[in-house]
C-alpha cells in the first residue's frame, strides 16, 4: 500500500521543508506560503477532516510558534500532522474557508496563544474572559500559582520546587 | 420552656379551674404542659432548615454526584431538599458543585446576589472549596472568594453520603446559629 | 404586520440554566417562535488542564484526563496513558489492555446513561433519570470495587494497572451483563415507540453528514447522520481488533437517530465486555520496567536497586525520548485525542487535549437553524456535551 504523504510530499515538492516520522506518525513542515496549497492537496489526497488544530510555544527557540494541522482520512483510514513555523507577531492564513470547524480551534489558538489568522471572520477570545490580558498558554506566562499555606513552612509556588530535569 | 426538638413528653393535666383564685399548683402544672413558648426565630429556623431548596447550580464534575445524590439510592428528598429550583429567586440554598473559573466568577456572583435572604452557600468538593487540584490563572481558589460559604464538603469529588452530611451540617447551623466556627 | 412585530429578540440562555448540561450560554436570535441564529458562548468552564500538565511529571498528570470529561473517566484515563505509551514506545500487558478495555466499555455505558436520563429529563420524562442513575450506580459501585474511587479512579498507570482487580470483580460484571439488557429494553418501551419522544425528536436537530464531515464532529453524533467512522475500527487501539462488535449508524441525522446510536452503542460495549471477560488472561498487570513502572513494594525490602528506581521514578519522573505523538480513543462523545510533545525531560513540553465535545457543539448553530425554540434543549442534549471537555 502505498503511502498518500510521499504522494503528498511529490506534490509540494520544495514547500516540505522538514519531514519526520516518529511512532508511526507522519509529520510534515511546510513554509507558510506553501500552507494552503499543502492544505488544498491534502484535501484533494482524501484527507478531508480537519481533526484538531493547535498551536505549540518553542519559545526561546526561533521561530517561535508551530501552527498543527491534524487531518483525518476515513477512507482508508490515515492521519498527516502539517505543521508550518511562525514567528511572534506572524499571522497565518485561516483555514475555515475550507473547513467552517476551524473557526472555533483558531480562535482558541488565538486566546491562548495570541497566533492571528488572516481571514477568520470572528478573532476573538473563546475561553478567557473578553477582558483577559495575555496568553496563557505562551511559555513566558506564568502559571499564576496562588501562595499554599501550610502551617509551619514557607508557601512556595509548585513550579519552583521542581526542577526542570533535564533542558533540550 | 423554649422547644427545639421533641415536645415535652410529660404526662398532659387537664386544669378544672374556673378561675384563678381556684387554681392550685396541680393546675398551673398542667396549664405548663399544654402551651409550647418559643421565639419566633426559632419557629422559622425550624421550617427553614427541613425544608431547604436547592439551587439546580451544576458546574462540572461534582455536579454529576450531586445529580446521584437527588436520585433514588441516596434519596435527599429524606432531608427535605428534593426541590431543586431552576430558577435562583426560588431556592435558598447554593451548592456550589465544581471549580469555578475566573469567567464564571461574576455569573456565579450575579446568581447568589439574584436569591432571597436567608440563604446558604455549600462548597462542594475541593475546588469550591480552596481550588482542589488546580492552582493556575483559570481558576478562582475557593468560591468563599466570591460568596460567604456556610458548608464546605471535602472530596473530589466527595461521595453522596459526604453531601448529605453537608446538608445535615448546615440544618445544624441554622436551627443553632452560635454552633458557627468563626475563625 | 406592523414594524414592532417584526424585529427579532435576543433571548440569552445560560451559563446557568438547567437543561444546558454545565454552564454553556447560548444566544438565541428569535424571530417569535422561530430561531433566526443562534450562538453557542463557552469558556465558562475553563480549567487550564493544558497549561497545568506541562508543569507536572507524566505520572502526576494522570490526575488531570477524568477530571476534563467526568462522565467517562475511564476511557480519558486511556486516552492519556496511551498517548504516553505510544511516545514510550511500550504497551501495557495482555491482562492489563483486557482490563482497561473492559472498563472503558462500562465507563460508556455508564456515560450514555447520563445522556439518556438527562436527555430525556429535558423532555420532561423524569422517572427515566431515575432508571438510568440507578443502573449507573451499579457500574460506579464497580468502579469503587477496582479502584476505590466512584468517578475520579487514577487507576490507569503508564505500563499497565495500579493493582489488579479484587476477587469477585469478573462476578460482579458478569450479574451486570445479565441483568442490564432488560433493563435497556425497558428504556426504549418508555421511549422509542413513545408518540412524544418521537415528535419531539425525530427531524429535530438534523445535521447532514457533509456538514458533520466539514465541523469535524466525530461520535454518535456523525454516526447518527450516517458516517461509519469510530476510532476503535478506523485506528483501533487497546486492543479493540481483536473483539466482534458492530458500529450504528443512523440515516436522517436527527436526534431520534442519535437517540438510537447510543441505545445500540450500549448493548454493542456489552457485547465487548462479555467476549473481554471470556478471554481474561492471567498474568502481571504492570510492564517489568523498571525506568517505566514503579517496583513491587515487597521488593523495596530486599532490593536496594528498587529502592533508588521507587525514588527515582516518584522524585524524578520519566525521561521519554523527544517527538510527538497523538493517539485517540473512541469516547461516548467521538474522538478524544492527546497529543503530547515532548523535549525529552521528564515534564510534556505541550499536552494538547482534542475534545470531541468543543468540535461537536460547534456544529450546533446548523442544528438550529429554522428550528423552534423548543428545538434548542433537545438539540443541546442530543450532542451530548460535557462543559468540562470544551472548555478544558
Amino acid at each position: 500500500m502505498t503511502d498518500p504523504t510521499d504522494a503528498l510530499v511529490g506534490q509540494l515538492g520544495a514547500g516540505v521543508v522538514e519531514q519526520t516520522r516518529f511512532r508511526d506518525e507522519r509529520t510534515l513542515v511546510v513554509d507558510k506560503a506553501h500552507l494552503e496549497p499543502a492544505l488544498d492537496a491534502a484535501f484533494g489526497l482524501g484527507f478531508t477532516v480537519l481533526t484538531d488544530l493547535t498551536a505549540v510555544d518553542r519559545h526561546p527557540g526561533v521561530p517561535r510558534f508551530e501552527v498543527v494541522y491534524l487531518l483525518t482520512s476515513l477512507v482508508p483510514p490515515a492521519r498527516l500532522r502539517l505543521k508550518v513555523r511562525v514567528a511572534d507577531g506572524e499571522t497565518v492564513p485561516s483555514a475555515t474557508g475550507r473547513w467552517p470547524g476551524a473557526n472555533w480551534l483558531e480562535r482558541e489558538v488565538y486566546d491562548l496563544f495570541g497566533i492571528r489568522f488572516d481571514g477568520h471572520p470572528d478573532l476573538t477570545r473563546i475561553l478567557m474572559p473578553d477582558d483577559w490580558e495575555g496568553y496563557p498558554l505562551r511559555k513566558d506566562f506564568a502559571l499564576v500559582e496562588e501562595p499554599v499555606q501550610f502551617i509551619g513552612h514557607t508557601p512556595k509556588v509548585p513550579s519552583q520546587i521542581i526542577p526542570k530535569s533535564k533542558q533540550p | 420552656m423554649a422547644v427545639t426538638g421533641g415536645v415535652s413528653l410529660r404526662a398532659t393535666l387537664v386544669s378544672r379551674a374556673a378561675t384563678s383564685a381556684e387554681a392550685t399548683a396541680a393546675d398551673v402544672r398542667a396549664l405548663e404542659s399544654n402551651v409550647l413558648t418559643t421565639t419566633v426565630d426559632r419557629m422559622a429556623s425550624w421550617a427553614r432548615k427541613n425544608s431547604l431548596w436547592p439551587a439546580q447550580f451544576g458546574l462540572a464534575c461534582c455536579a454529576i454526584e450531586m445529580i446521584a445524590v437527588a436520585q433514588s439510592r441516596f434519596d435527599i428528598a429524606r432531608f427535605g431538599s428534593e426541590a431543586f429550583r431552576a430558577s435562583p429567586r426560588q431556592a435558598d440554598l447554593m451548592i456550589v458543585s465544581g471549580r469555578v473559573s475566573q469567567k464564571m466568577a461574576p455569573v456565579l456572583q450575579h446568581i447568589y446576589e439574584q436569591m432571597l435572604d436567608p440563604k446558604w452557600v455549600i462548597a462542594m468538593g475541593d475546588c469550591a472549596s480552596c481550588g482542589g487540584v488546580f492552582n493556575n490563572y483559570a481558576l478562582v481558589q475557593g468560591v468563599d472568594k466570591l460568596v460567604p460559604v456556610d458548608v464546605y464538603v471535602a472530596g473530589c469529588p466527595p461521595r453522596p453520603e459526604a453531601l448529605l452530611y453537608g446538608l445535615l451540617k448546615l440544618q445544624e447551623l441554622i436551627a443553632n446559629p452560635s454552633a458557627r466556627r468563626r475563625s | 404586520m406592523s414594524e414592532l412585530t417584526r424585529e427579532t429578540l435576543v433571548l440569552n440562555m445560560g451559563p446557568q440554566h438547567p437543561a444546558t448540561h454545565g454552564v454553556l450560554r447560548v444566544l438565541l436570535e428569535l424571530e417569535g417562535e422561530a430561531i433566526v441564529g443562534a450562538e453557542p458562548v463557552i469558556g465558562y468552564l475553563h480549567t487550564g488542564f493544558e497549561k497545568e500538565m506541562e508543569t507536572r511529571t507524566y505520572h502526576q498528570n494522570i490526575v488531570f484526563p477524568p477530571r476534563i470529561e467526568y462522565l467517562a473517566t475511564f476511557i480519558e484515563e486511556q486516552a492519556y496513558v496511551l498517548a504516553v505509551e505510544k511516545l514510550l514506545g511500550i504497551s501495557a500487558p495482555p491482562r492489563a489492555t483486557m482490563i482497561r478495555l473492559i472498563l472503558a466499555e462500562l465507563s460508556r455505558i455508564a456515560s450514555h446513561l447520563v445522556y439518556l436520563g438527562t436527555g430525556a429529563m429535558d423532555l420532561n420524562v423524569s422517572s427515566l433519570l431515575m432508571y438510568c442513575f440507578r443502573d449507573r450506580e451499579e457500574i460506579l459501585d464497580i468502579f469503587e470495587m477496582v479502584s476505590g474511587q466512584r468517578m475520579m479512579h487514577g487507576y490507569f498507570r503508564i505500563g499497565g494497572l495500579q493493582w489488579d482487580v479484587p476477587t469477585g470483580f469478573t462476578e460482579r460484571v458478569r450479574t451486570f451483563l445479565k441483568t442490564f439488557p432488560s433493563r435497556l429494553d425497558e428504556f426504549e418501551t418508555l421511549l422509542t415507540d413513545n408518540l412524544i419522544w418521537r415528535e419531539r425528536t425525530e427531524g429535530v436537530a438534523v445535521l447532514s453528514a457533509e456538514e458533520a464531515l466539514r465541523y469535524g464532529c466525530t461520535g454518535p453524533l456523525l454516526r447518527g447522520s450516517g458516517v461509519s467512522y469510530d476510532v476503535r475500527k478506523a485506528f483501533p487501539y487497546g486492543g479493540y481488533d481483536e473483539f466482534t462488535f458492530d458500529v450504528p449508524v443512523g440515516v436522517a441525522g436527527d436526534a431520534f437517530d442519535r437517540y438510537r446510536v447510543r441505545m445500540e452503542e450500549m448493548r454493542q460495549s456489552l457485547r465487548i465486555v462479555g467476549q473481554a471477560l471470556d478471554r481474561l488472561p492471567e498474568g502481571p498487570v504492570l510492564i517489568d520496567d523498571r525506568k517505566v513502572a514503579l517496583p513491587p513494594r515487597g521488593e523495596l525490602v530486599r532490593s536496594m536497586e528498587a529502592v533508588i528506581h521507587q525514588f527515582k521514578l516518584v522524585s524524578e519522573g520519566i525521561h521519554p525520548p523527544a517527538g510527538e505523538v497523538y493517539a485517540a480513543v473512541e469516547s461516548p462523545r467521538g474522538e478524544k485525542g492527546y497529543y503530547i510533545v515532548s523535549d525529552g525531560s521528564n515534564r510534556p513540553w505541550r499536552v494538547r487535549v482534542r475534545s470531541p465535545s468543543f468540535n461537536n457543539l460547534q456544529a450546533l448553530p446548523v442544528m438550529l437553524a429554522h428550528g423552534s425554540v423548543a428545538d434548542v434543549v433537545v438539540a443541546i442534549a442530543s450532542i451530548d456535551i460535557v462543559l468540562g471537555d470544551v472548555d478544558r
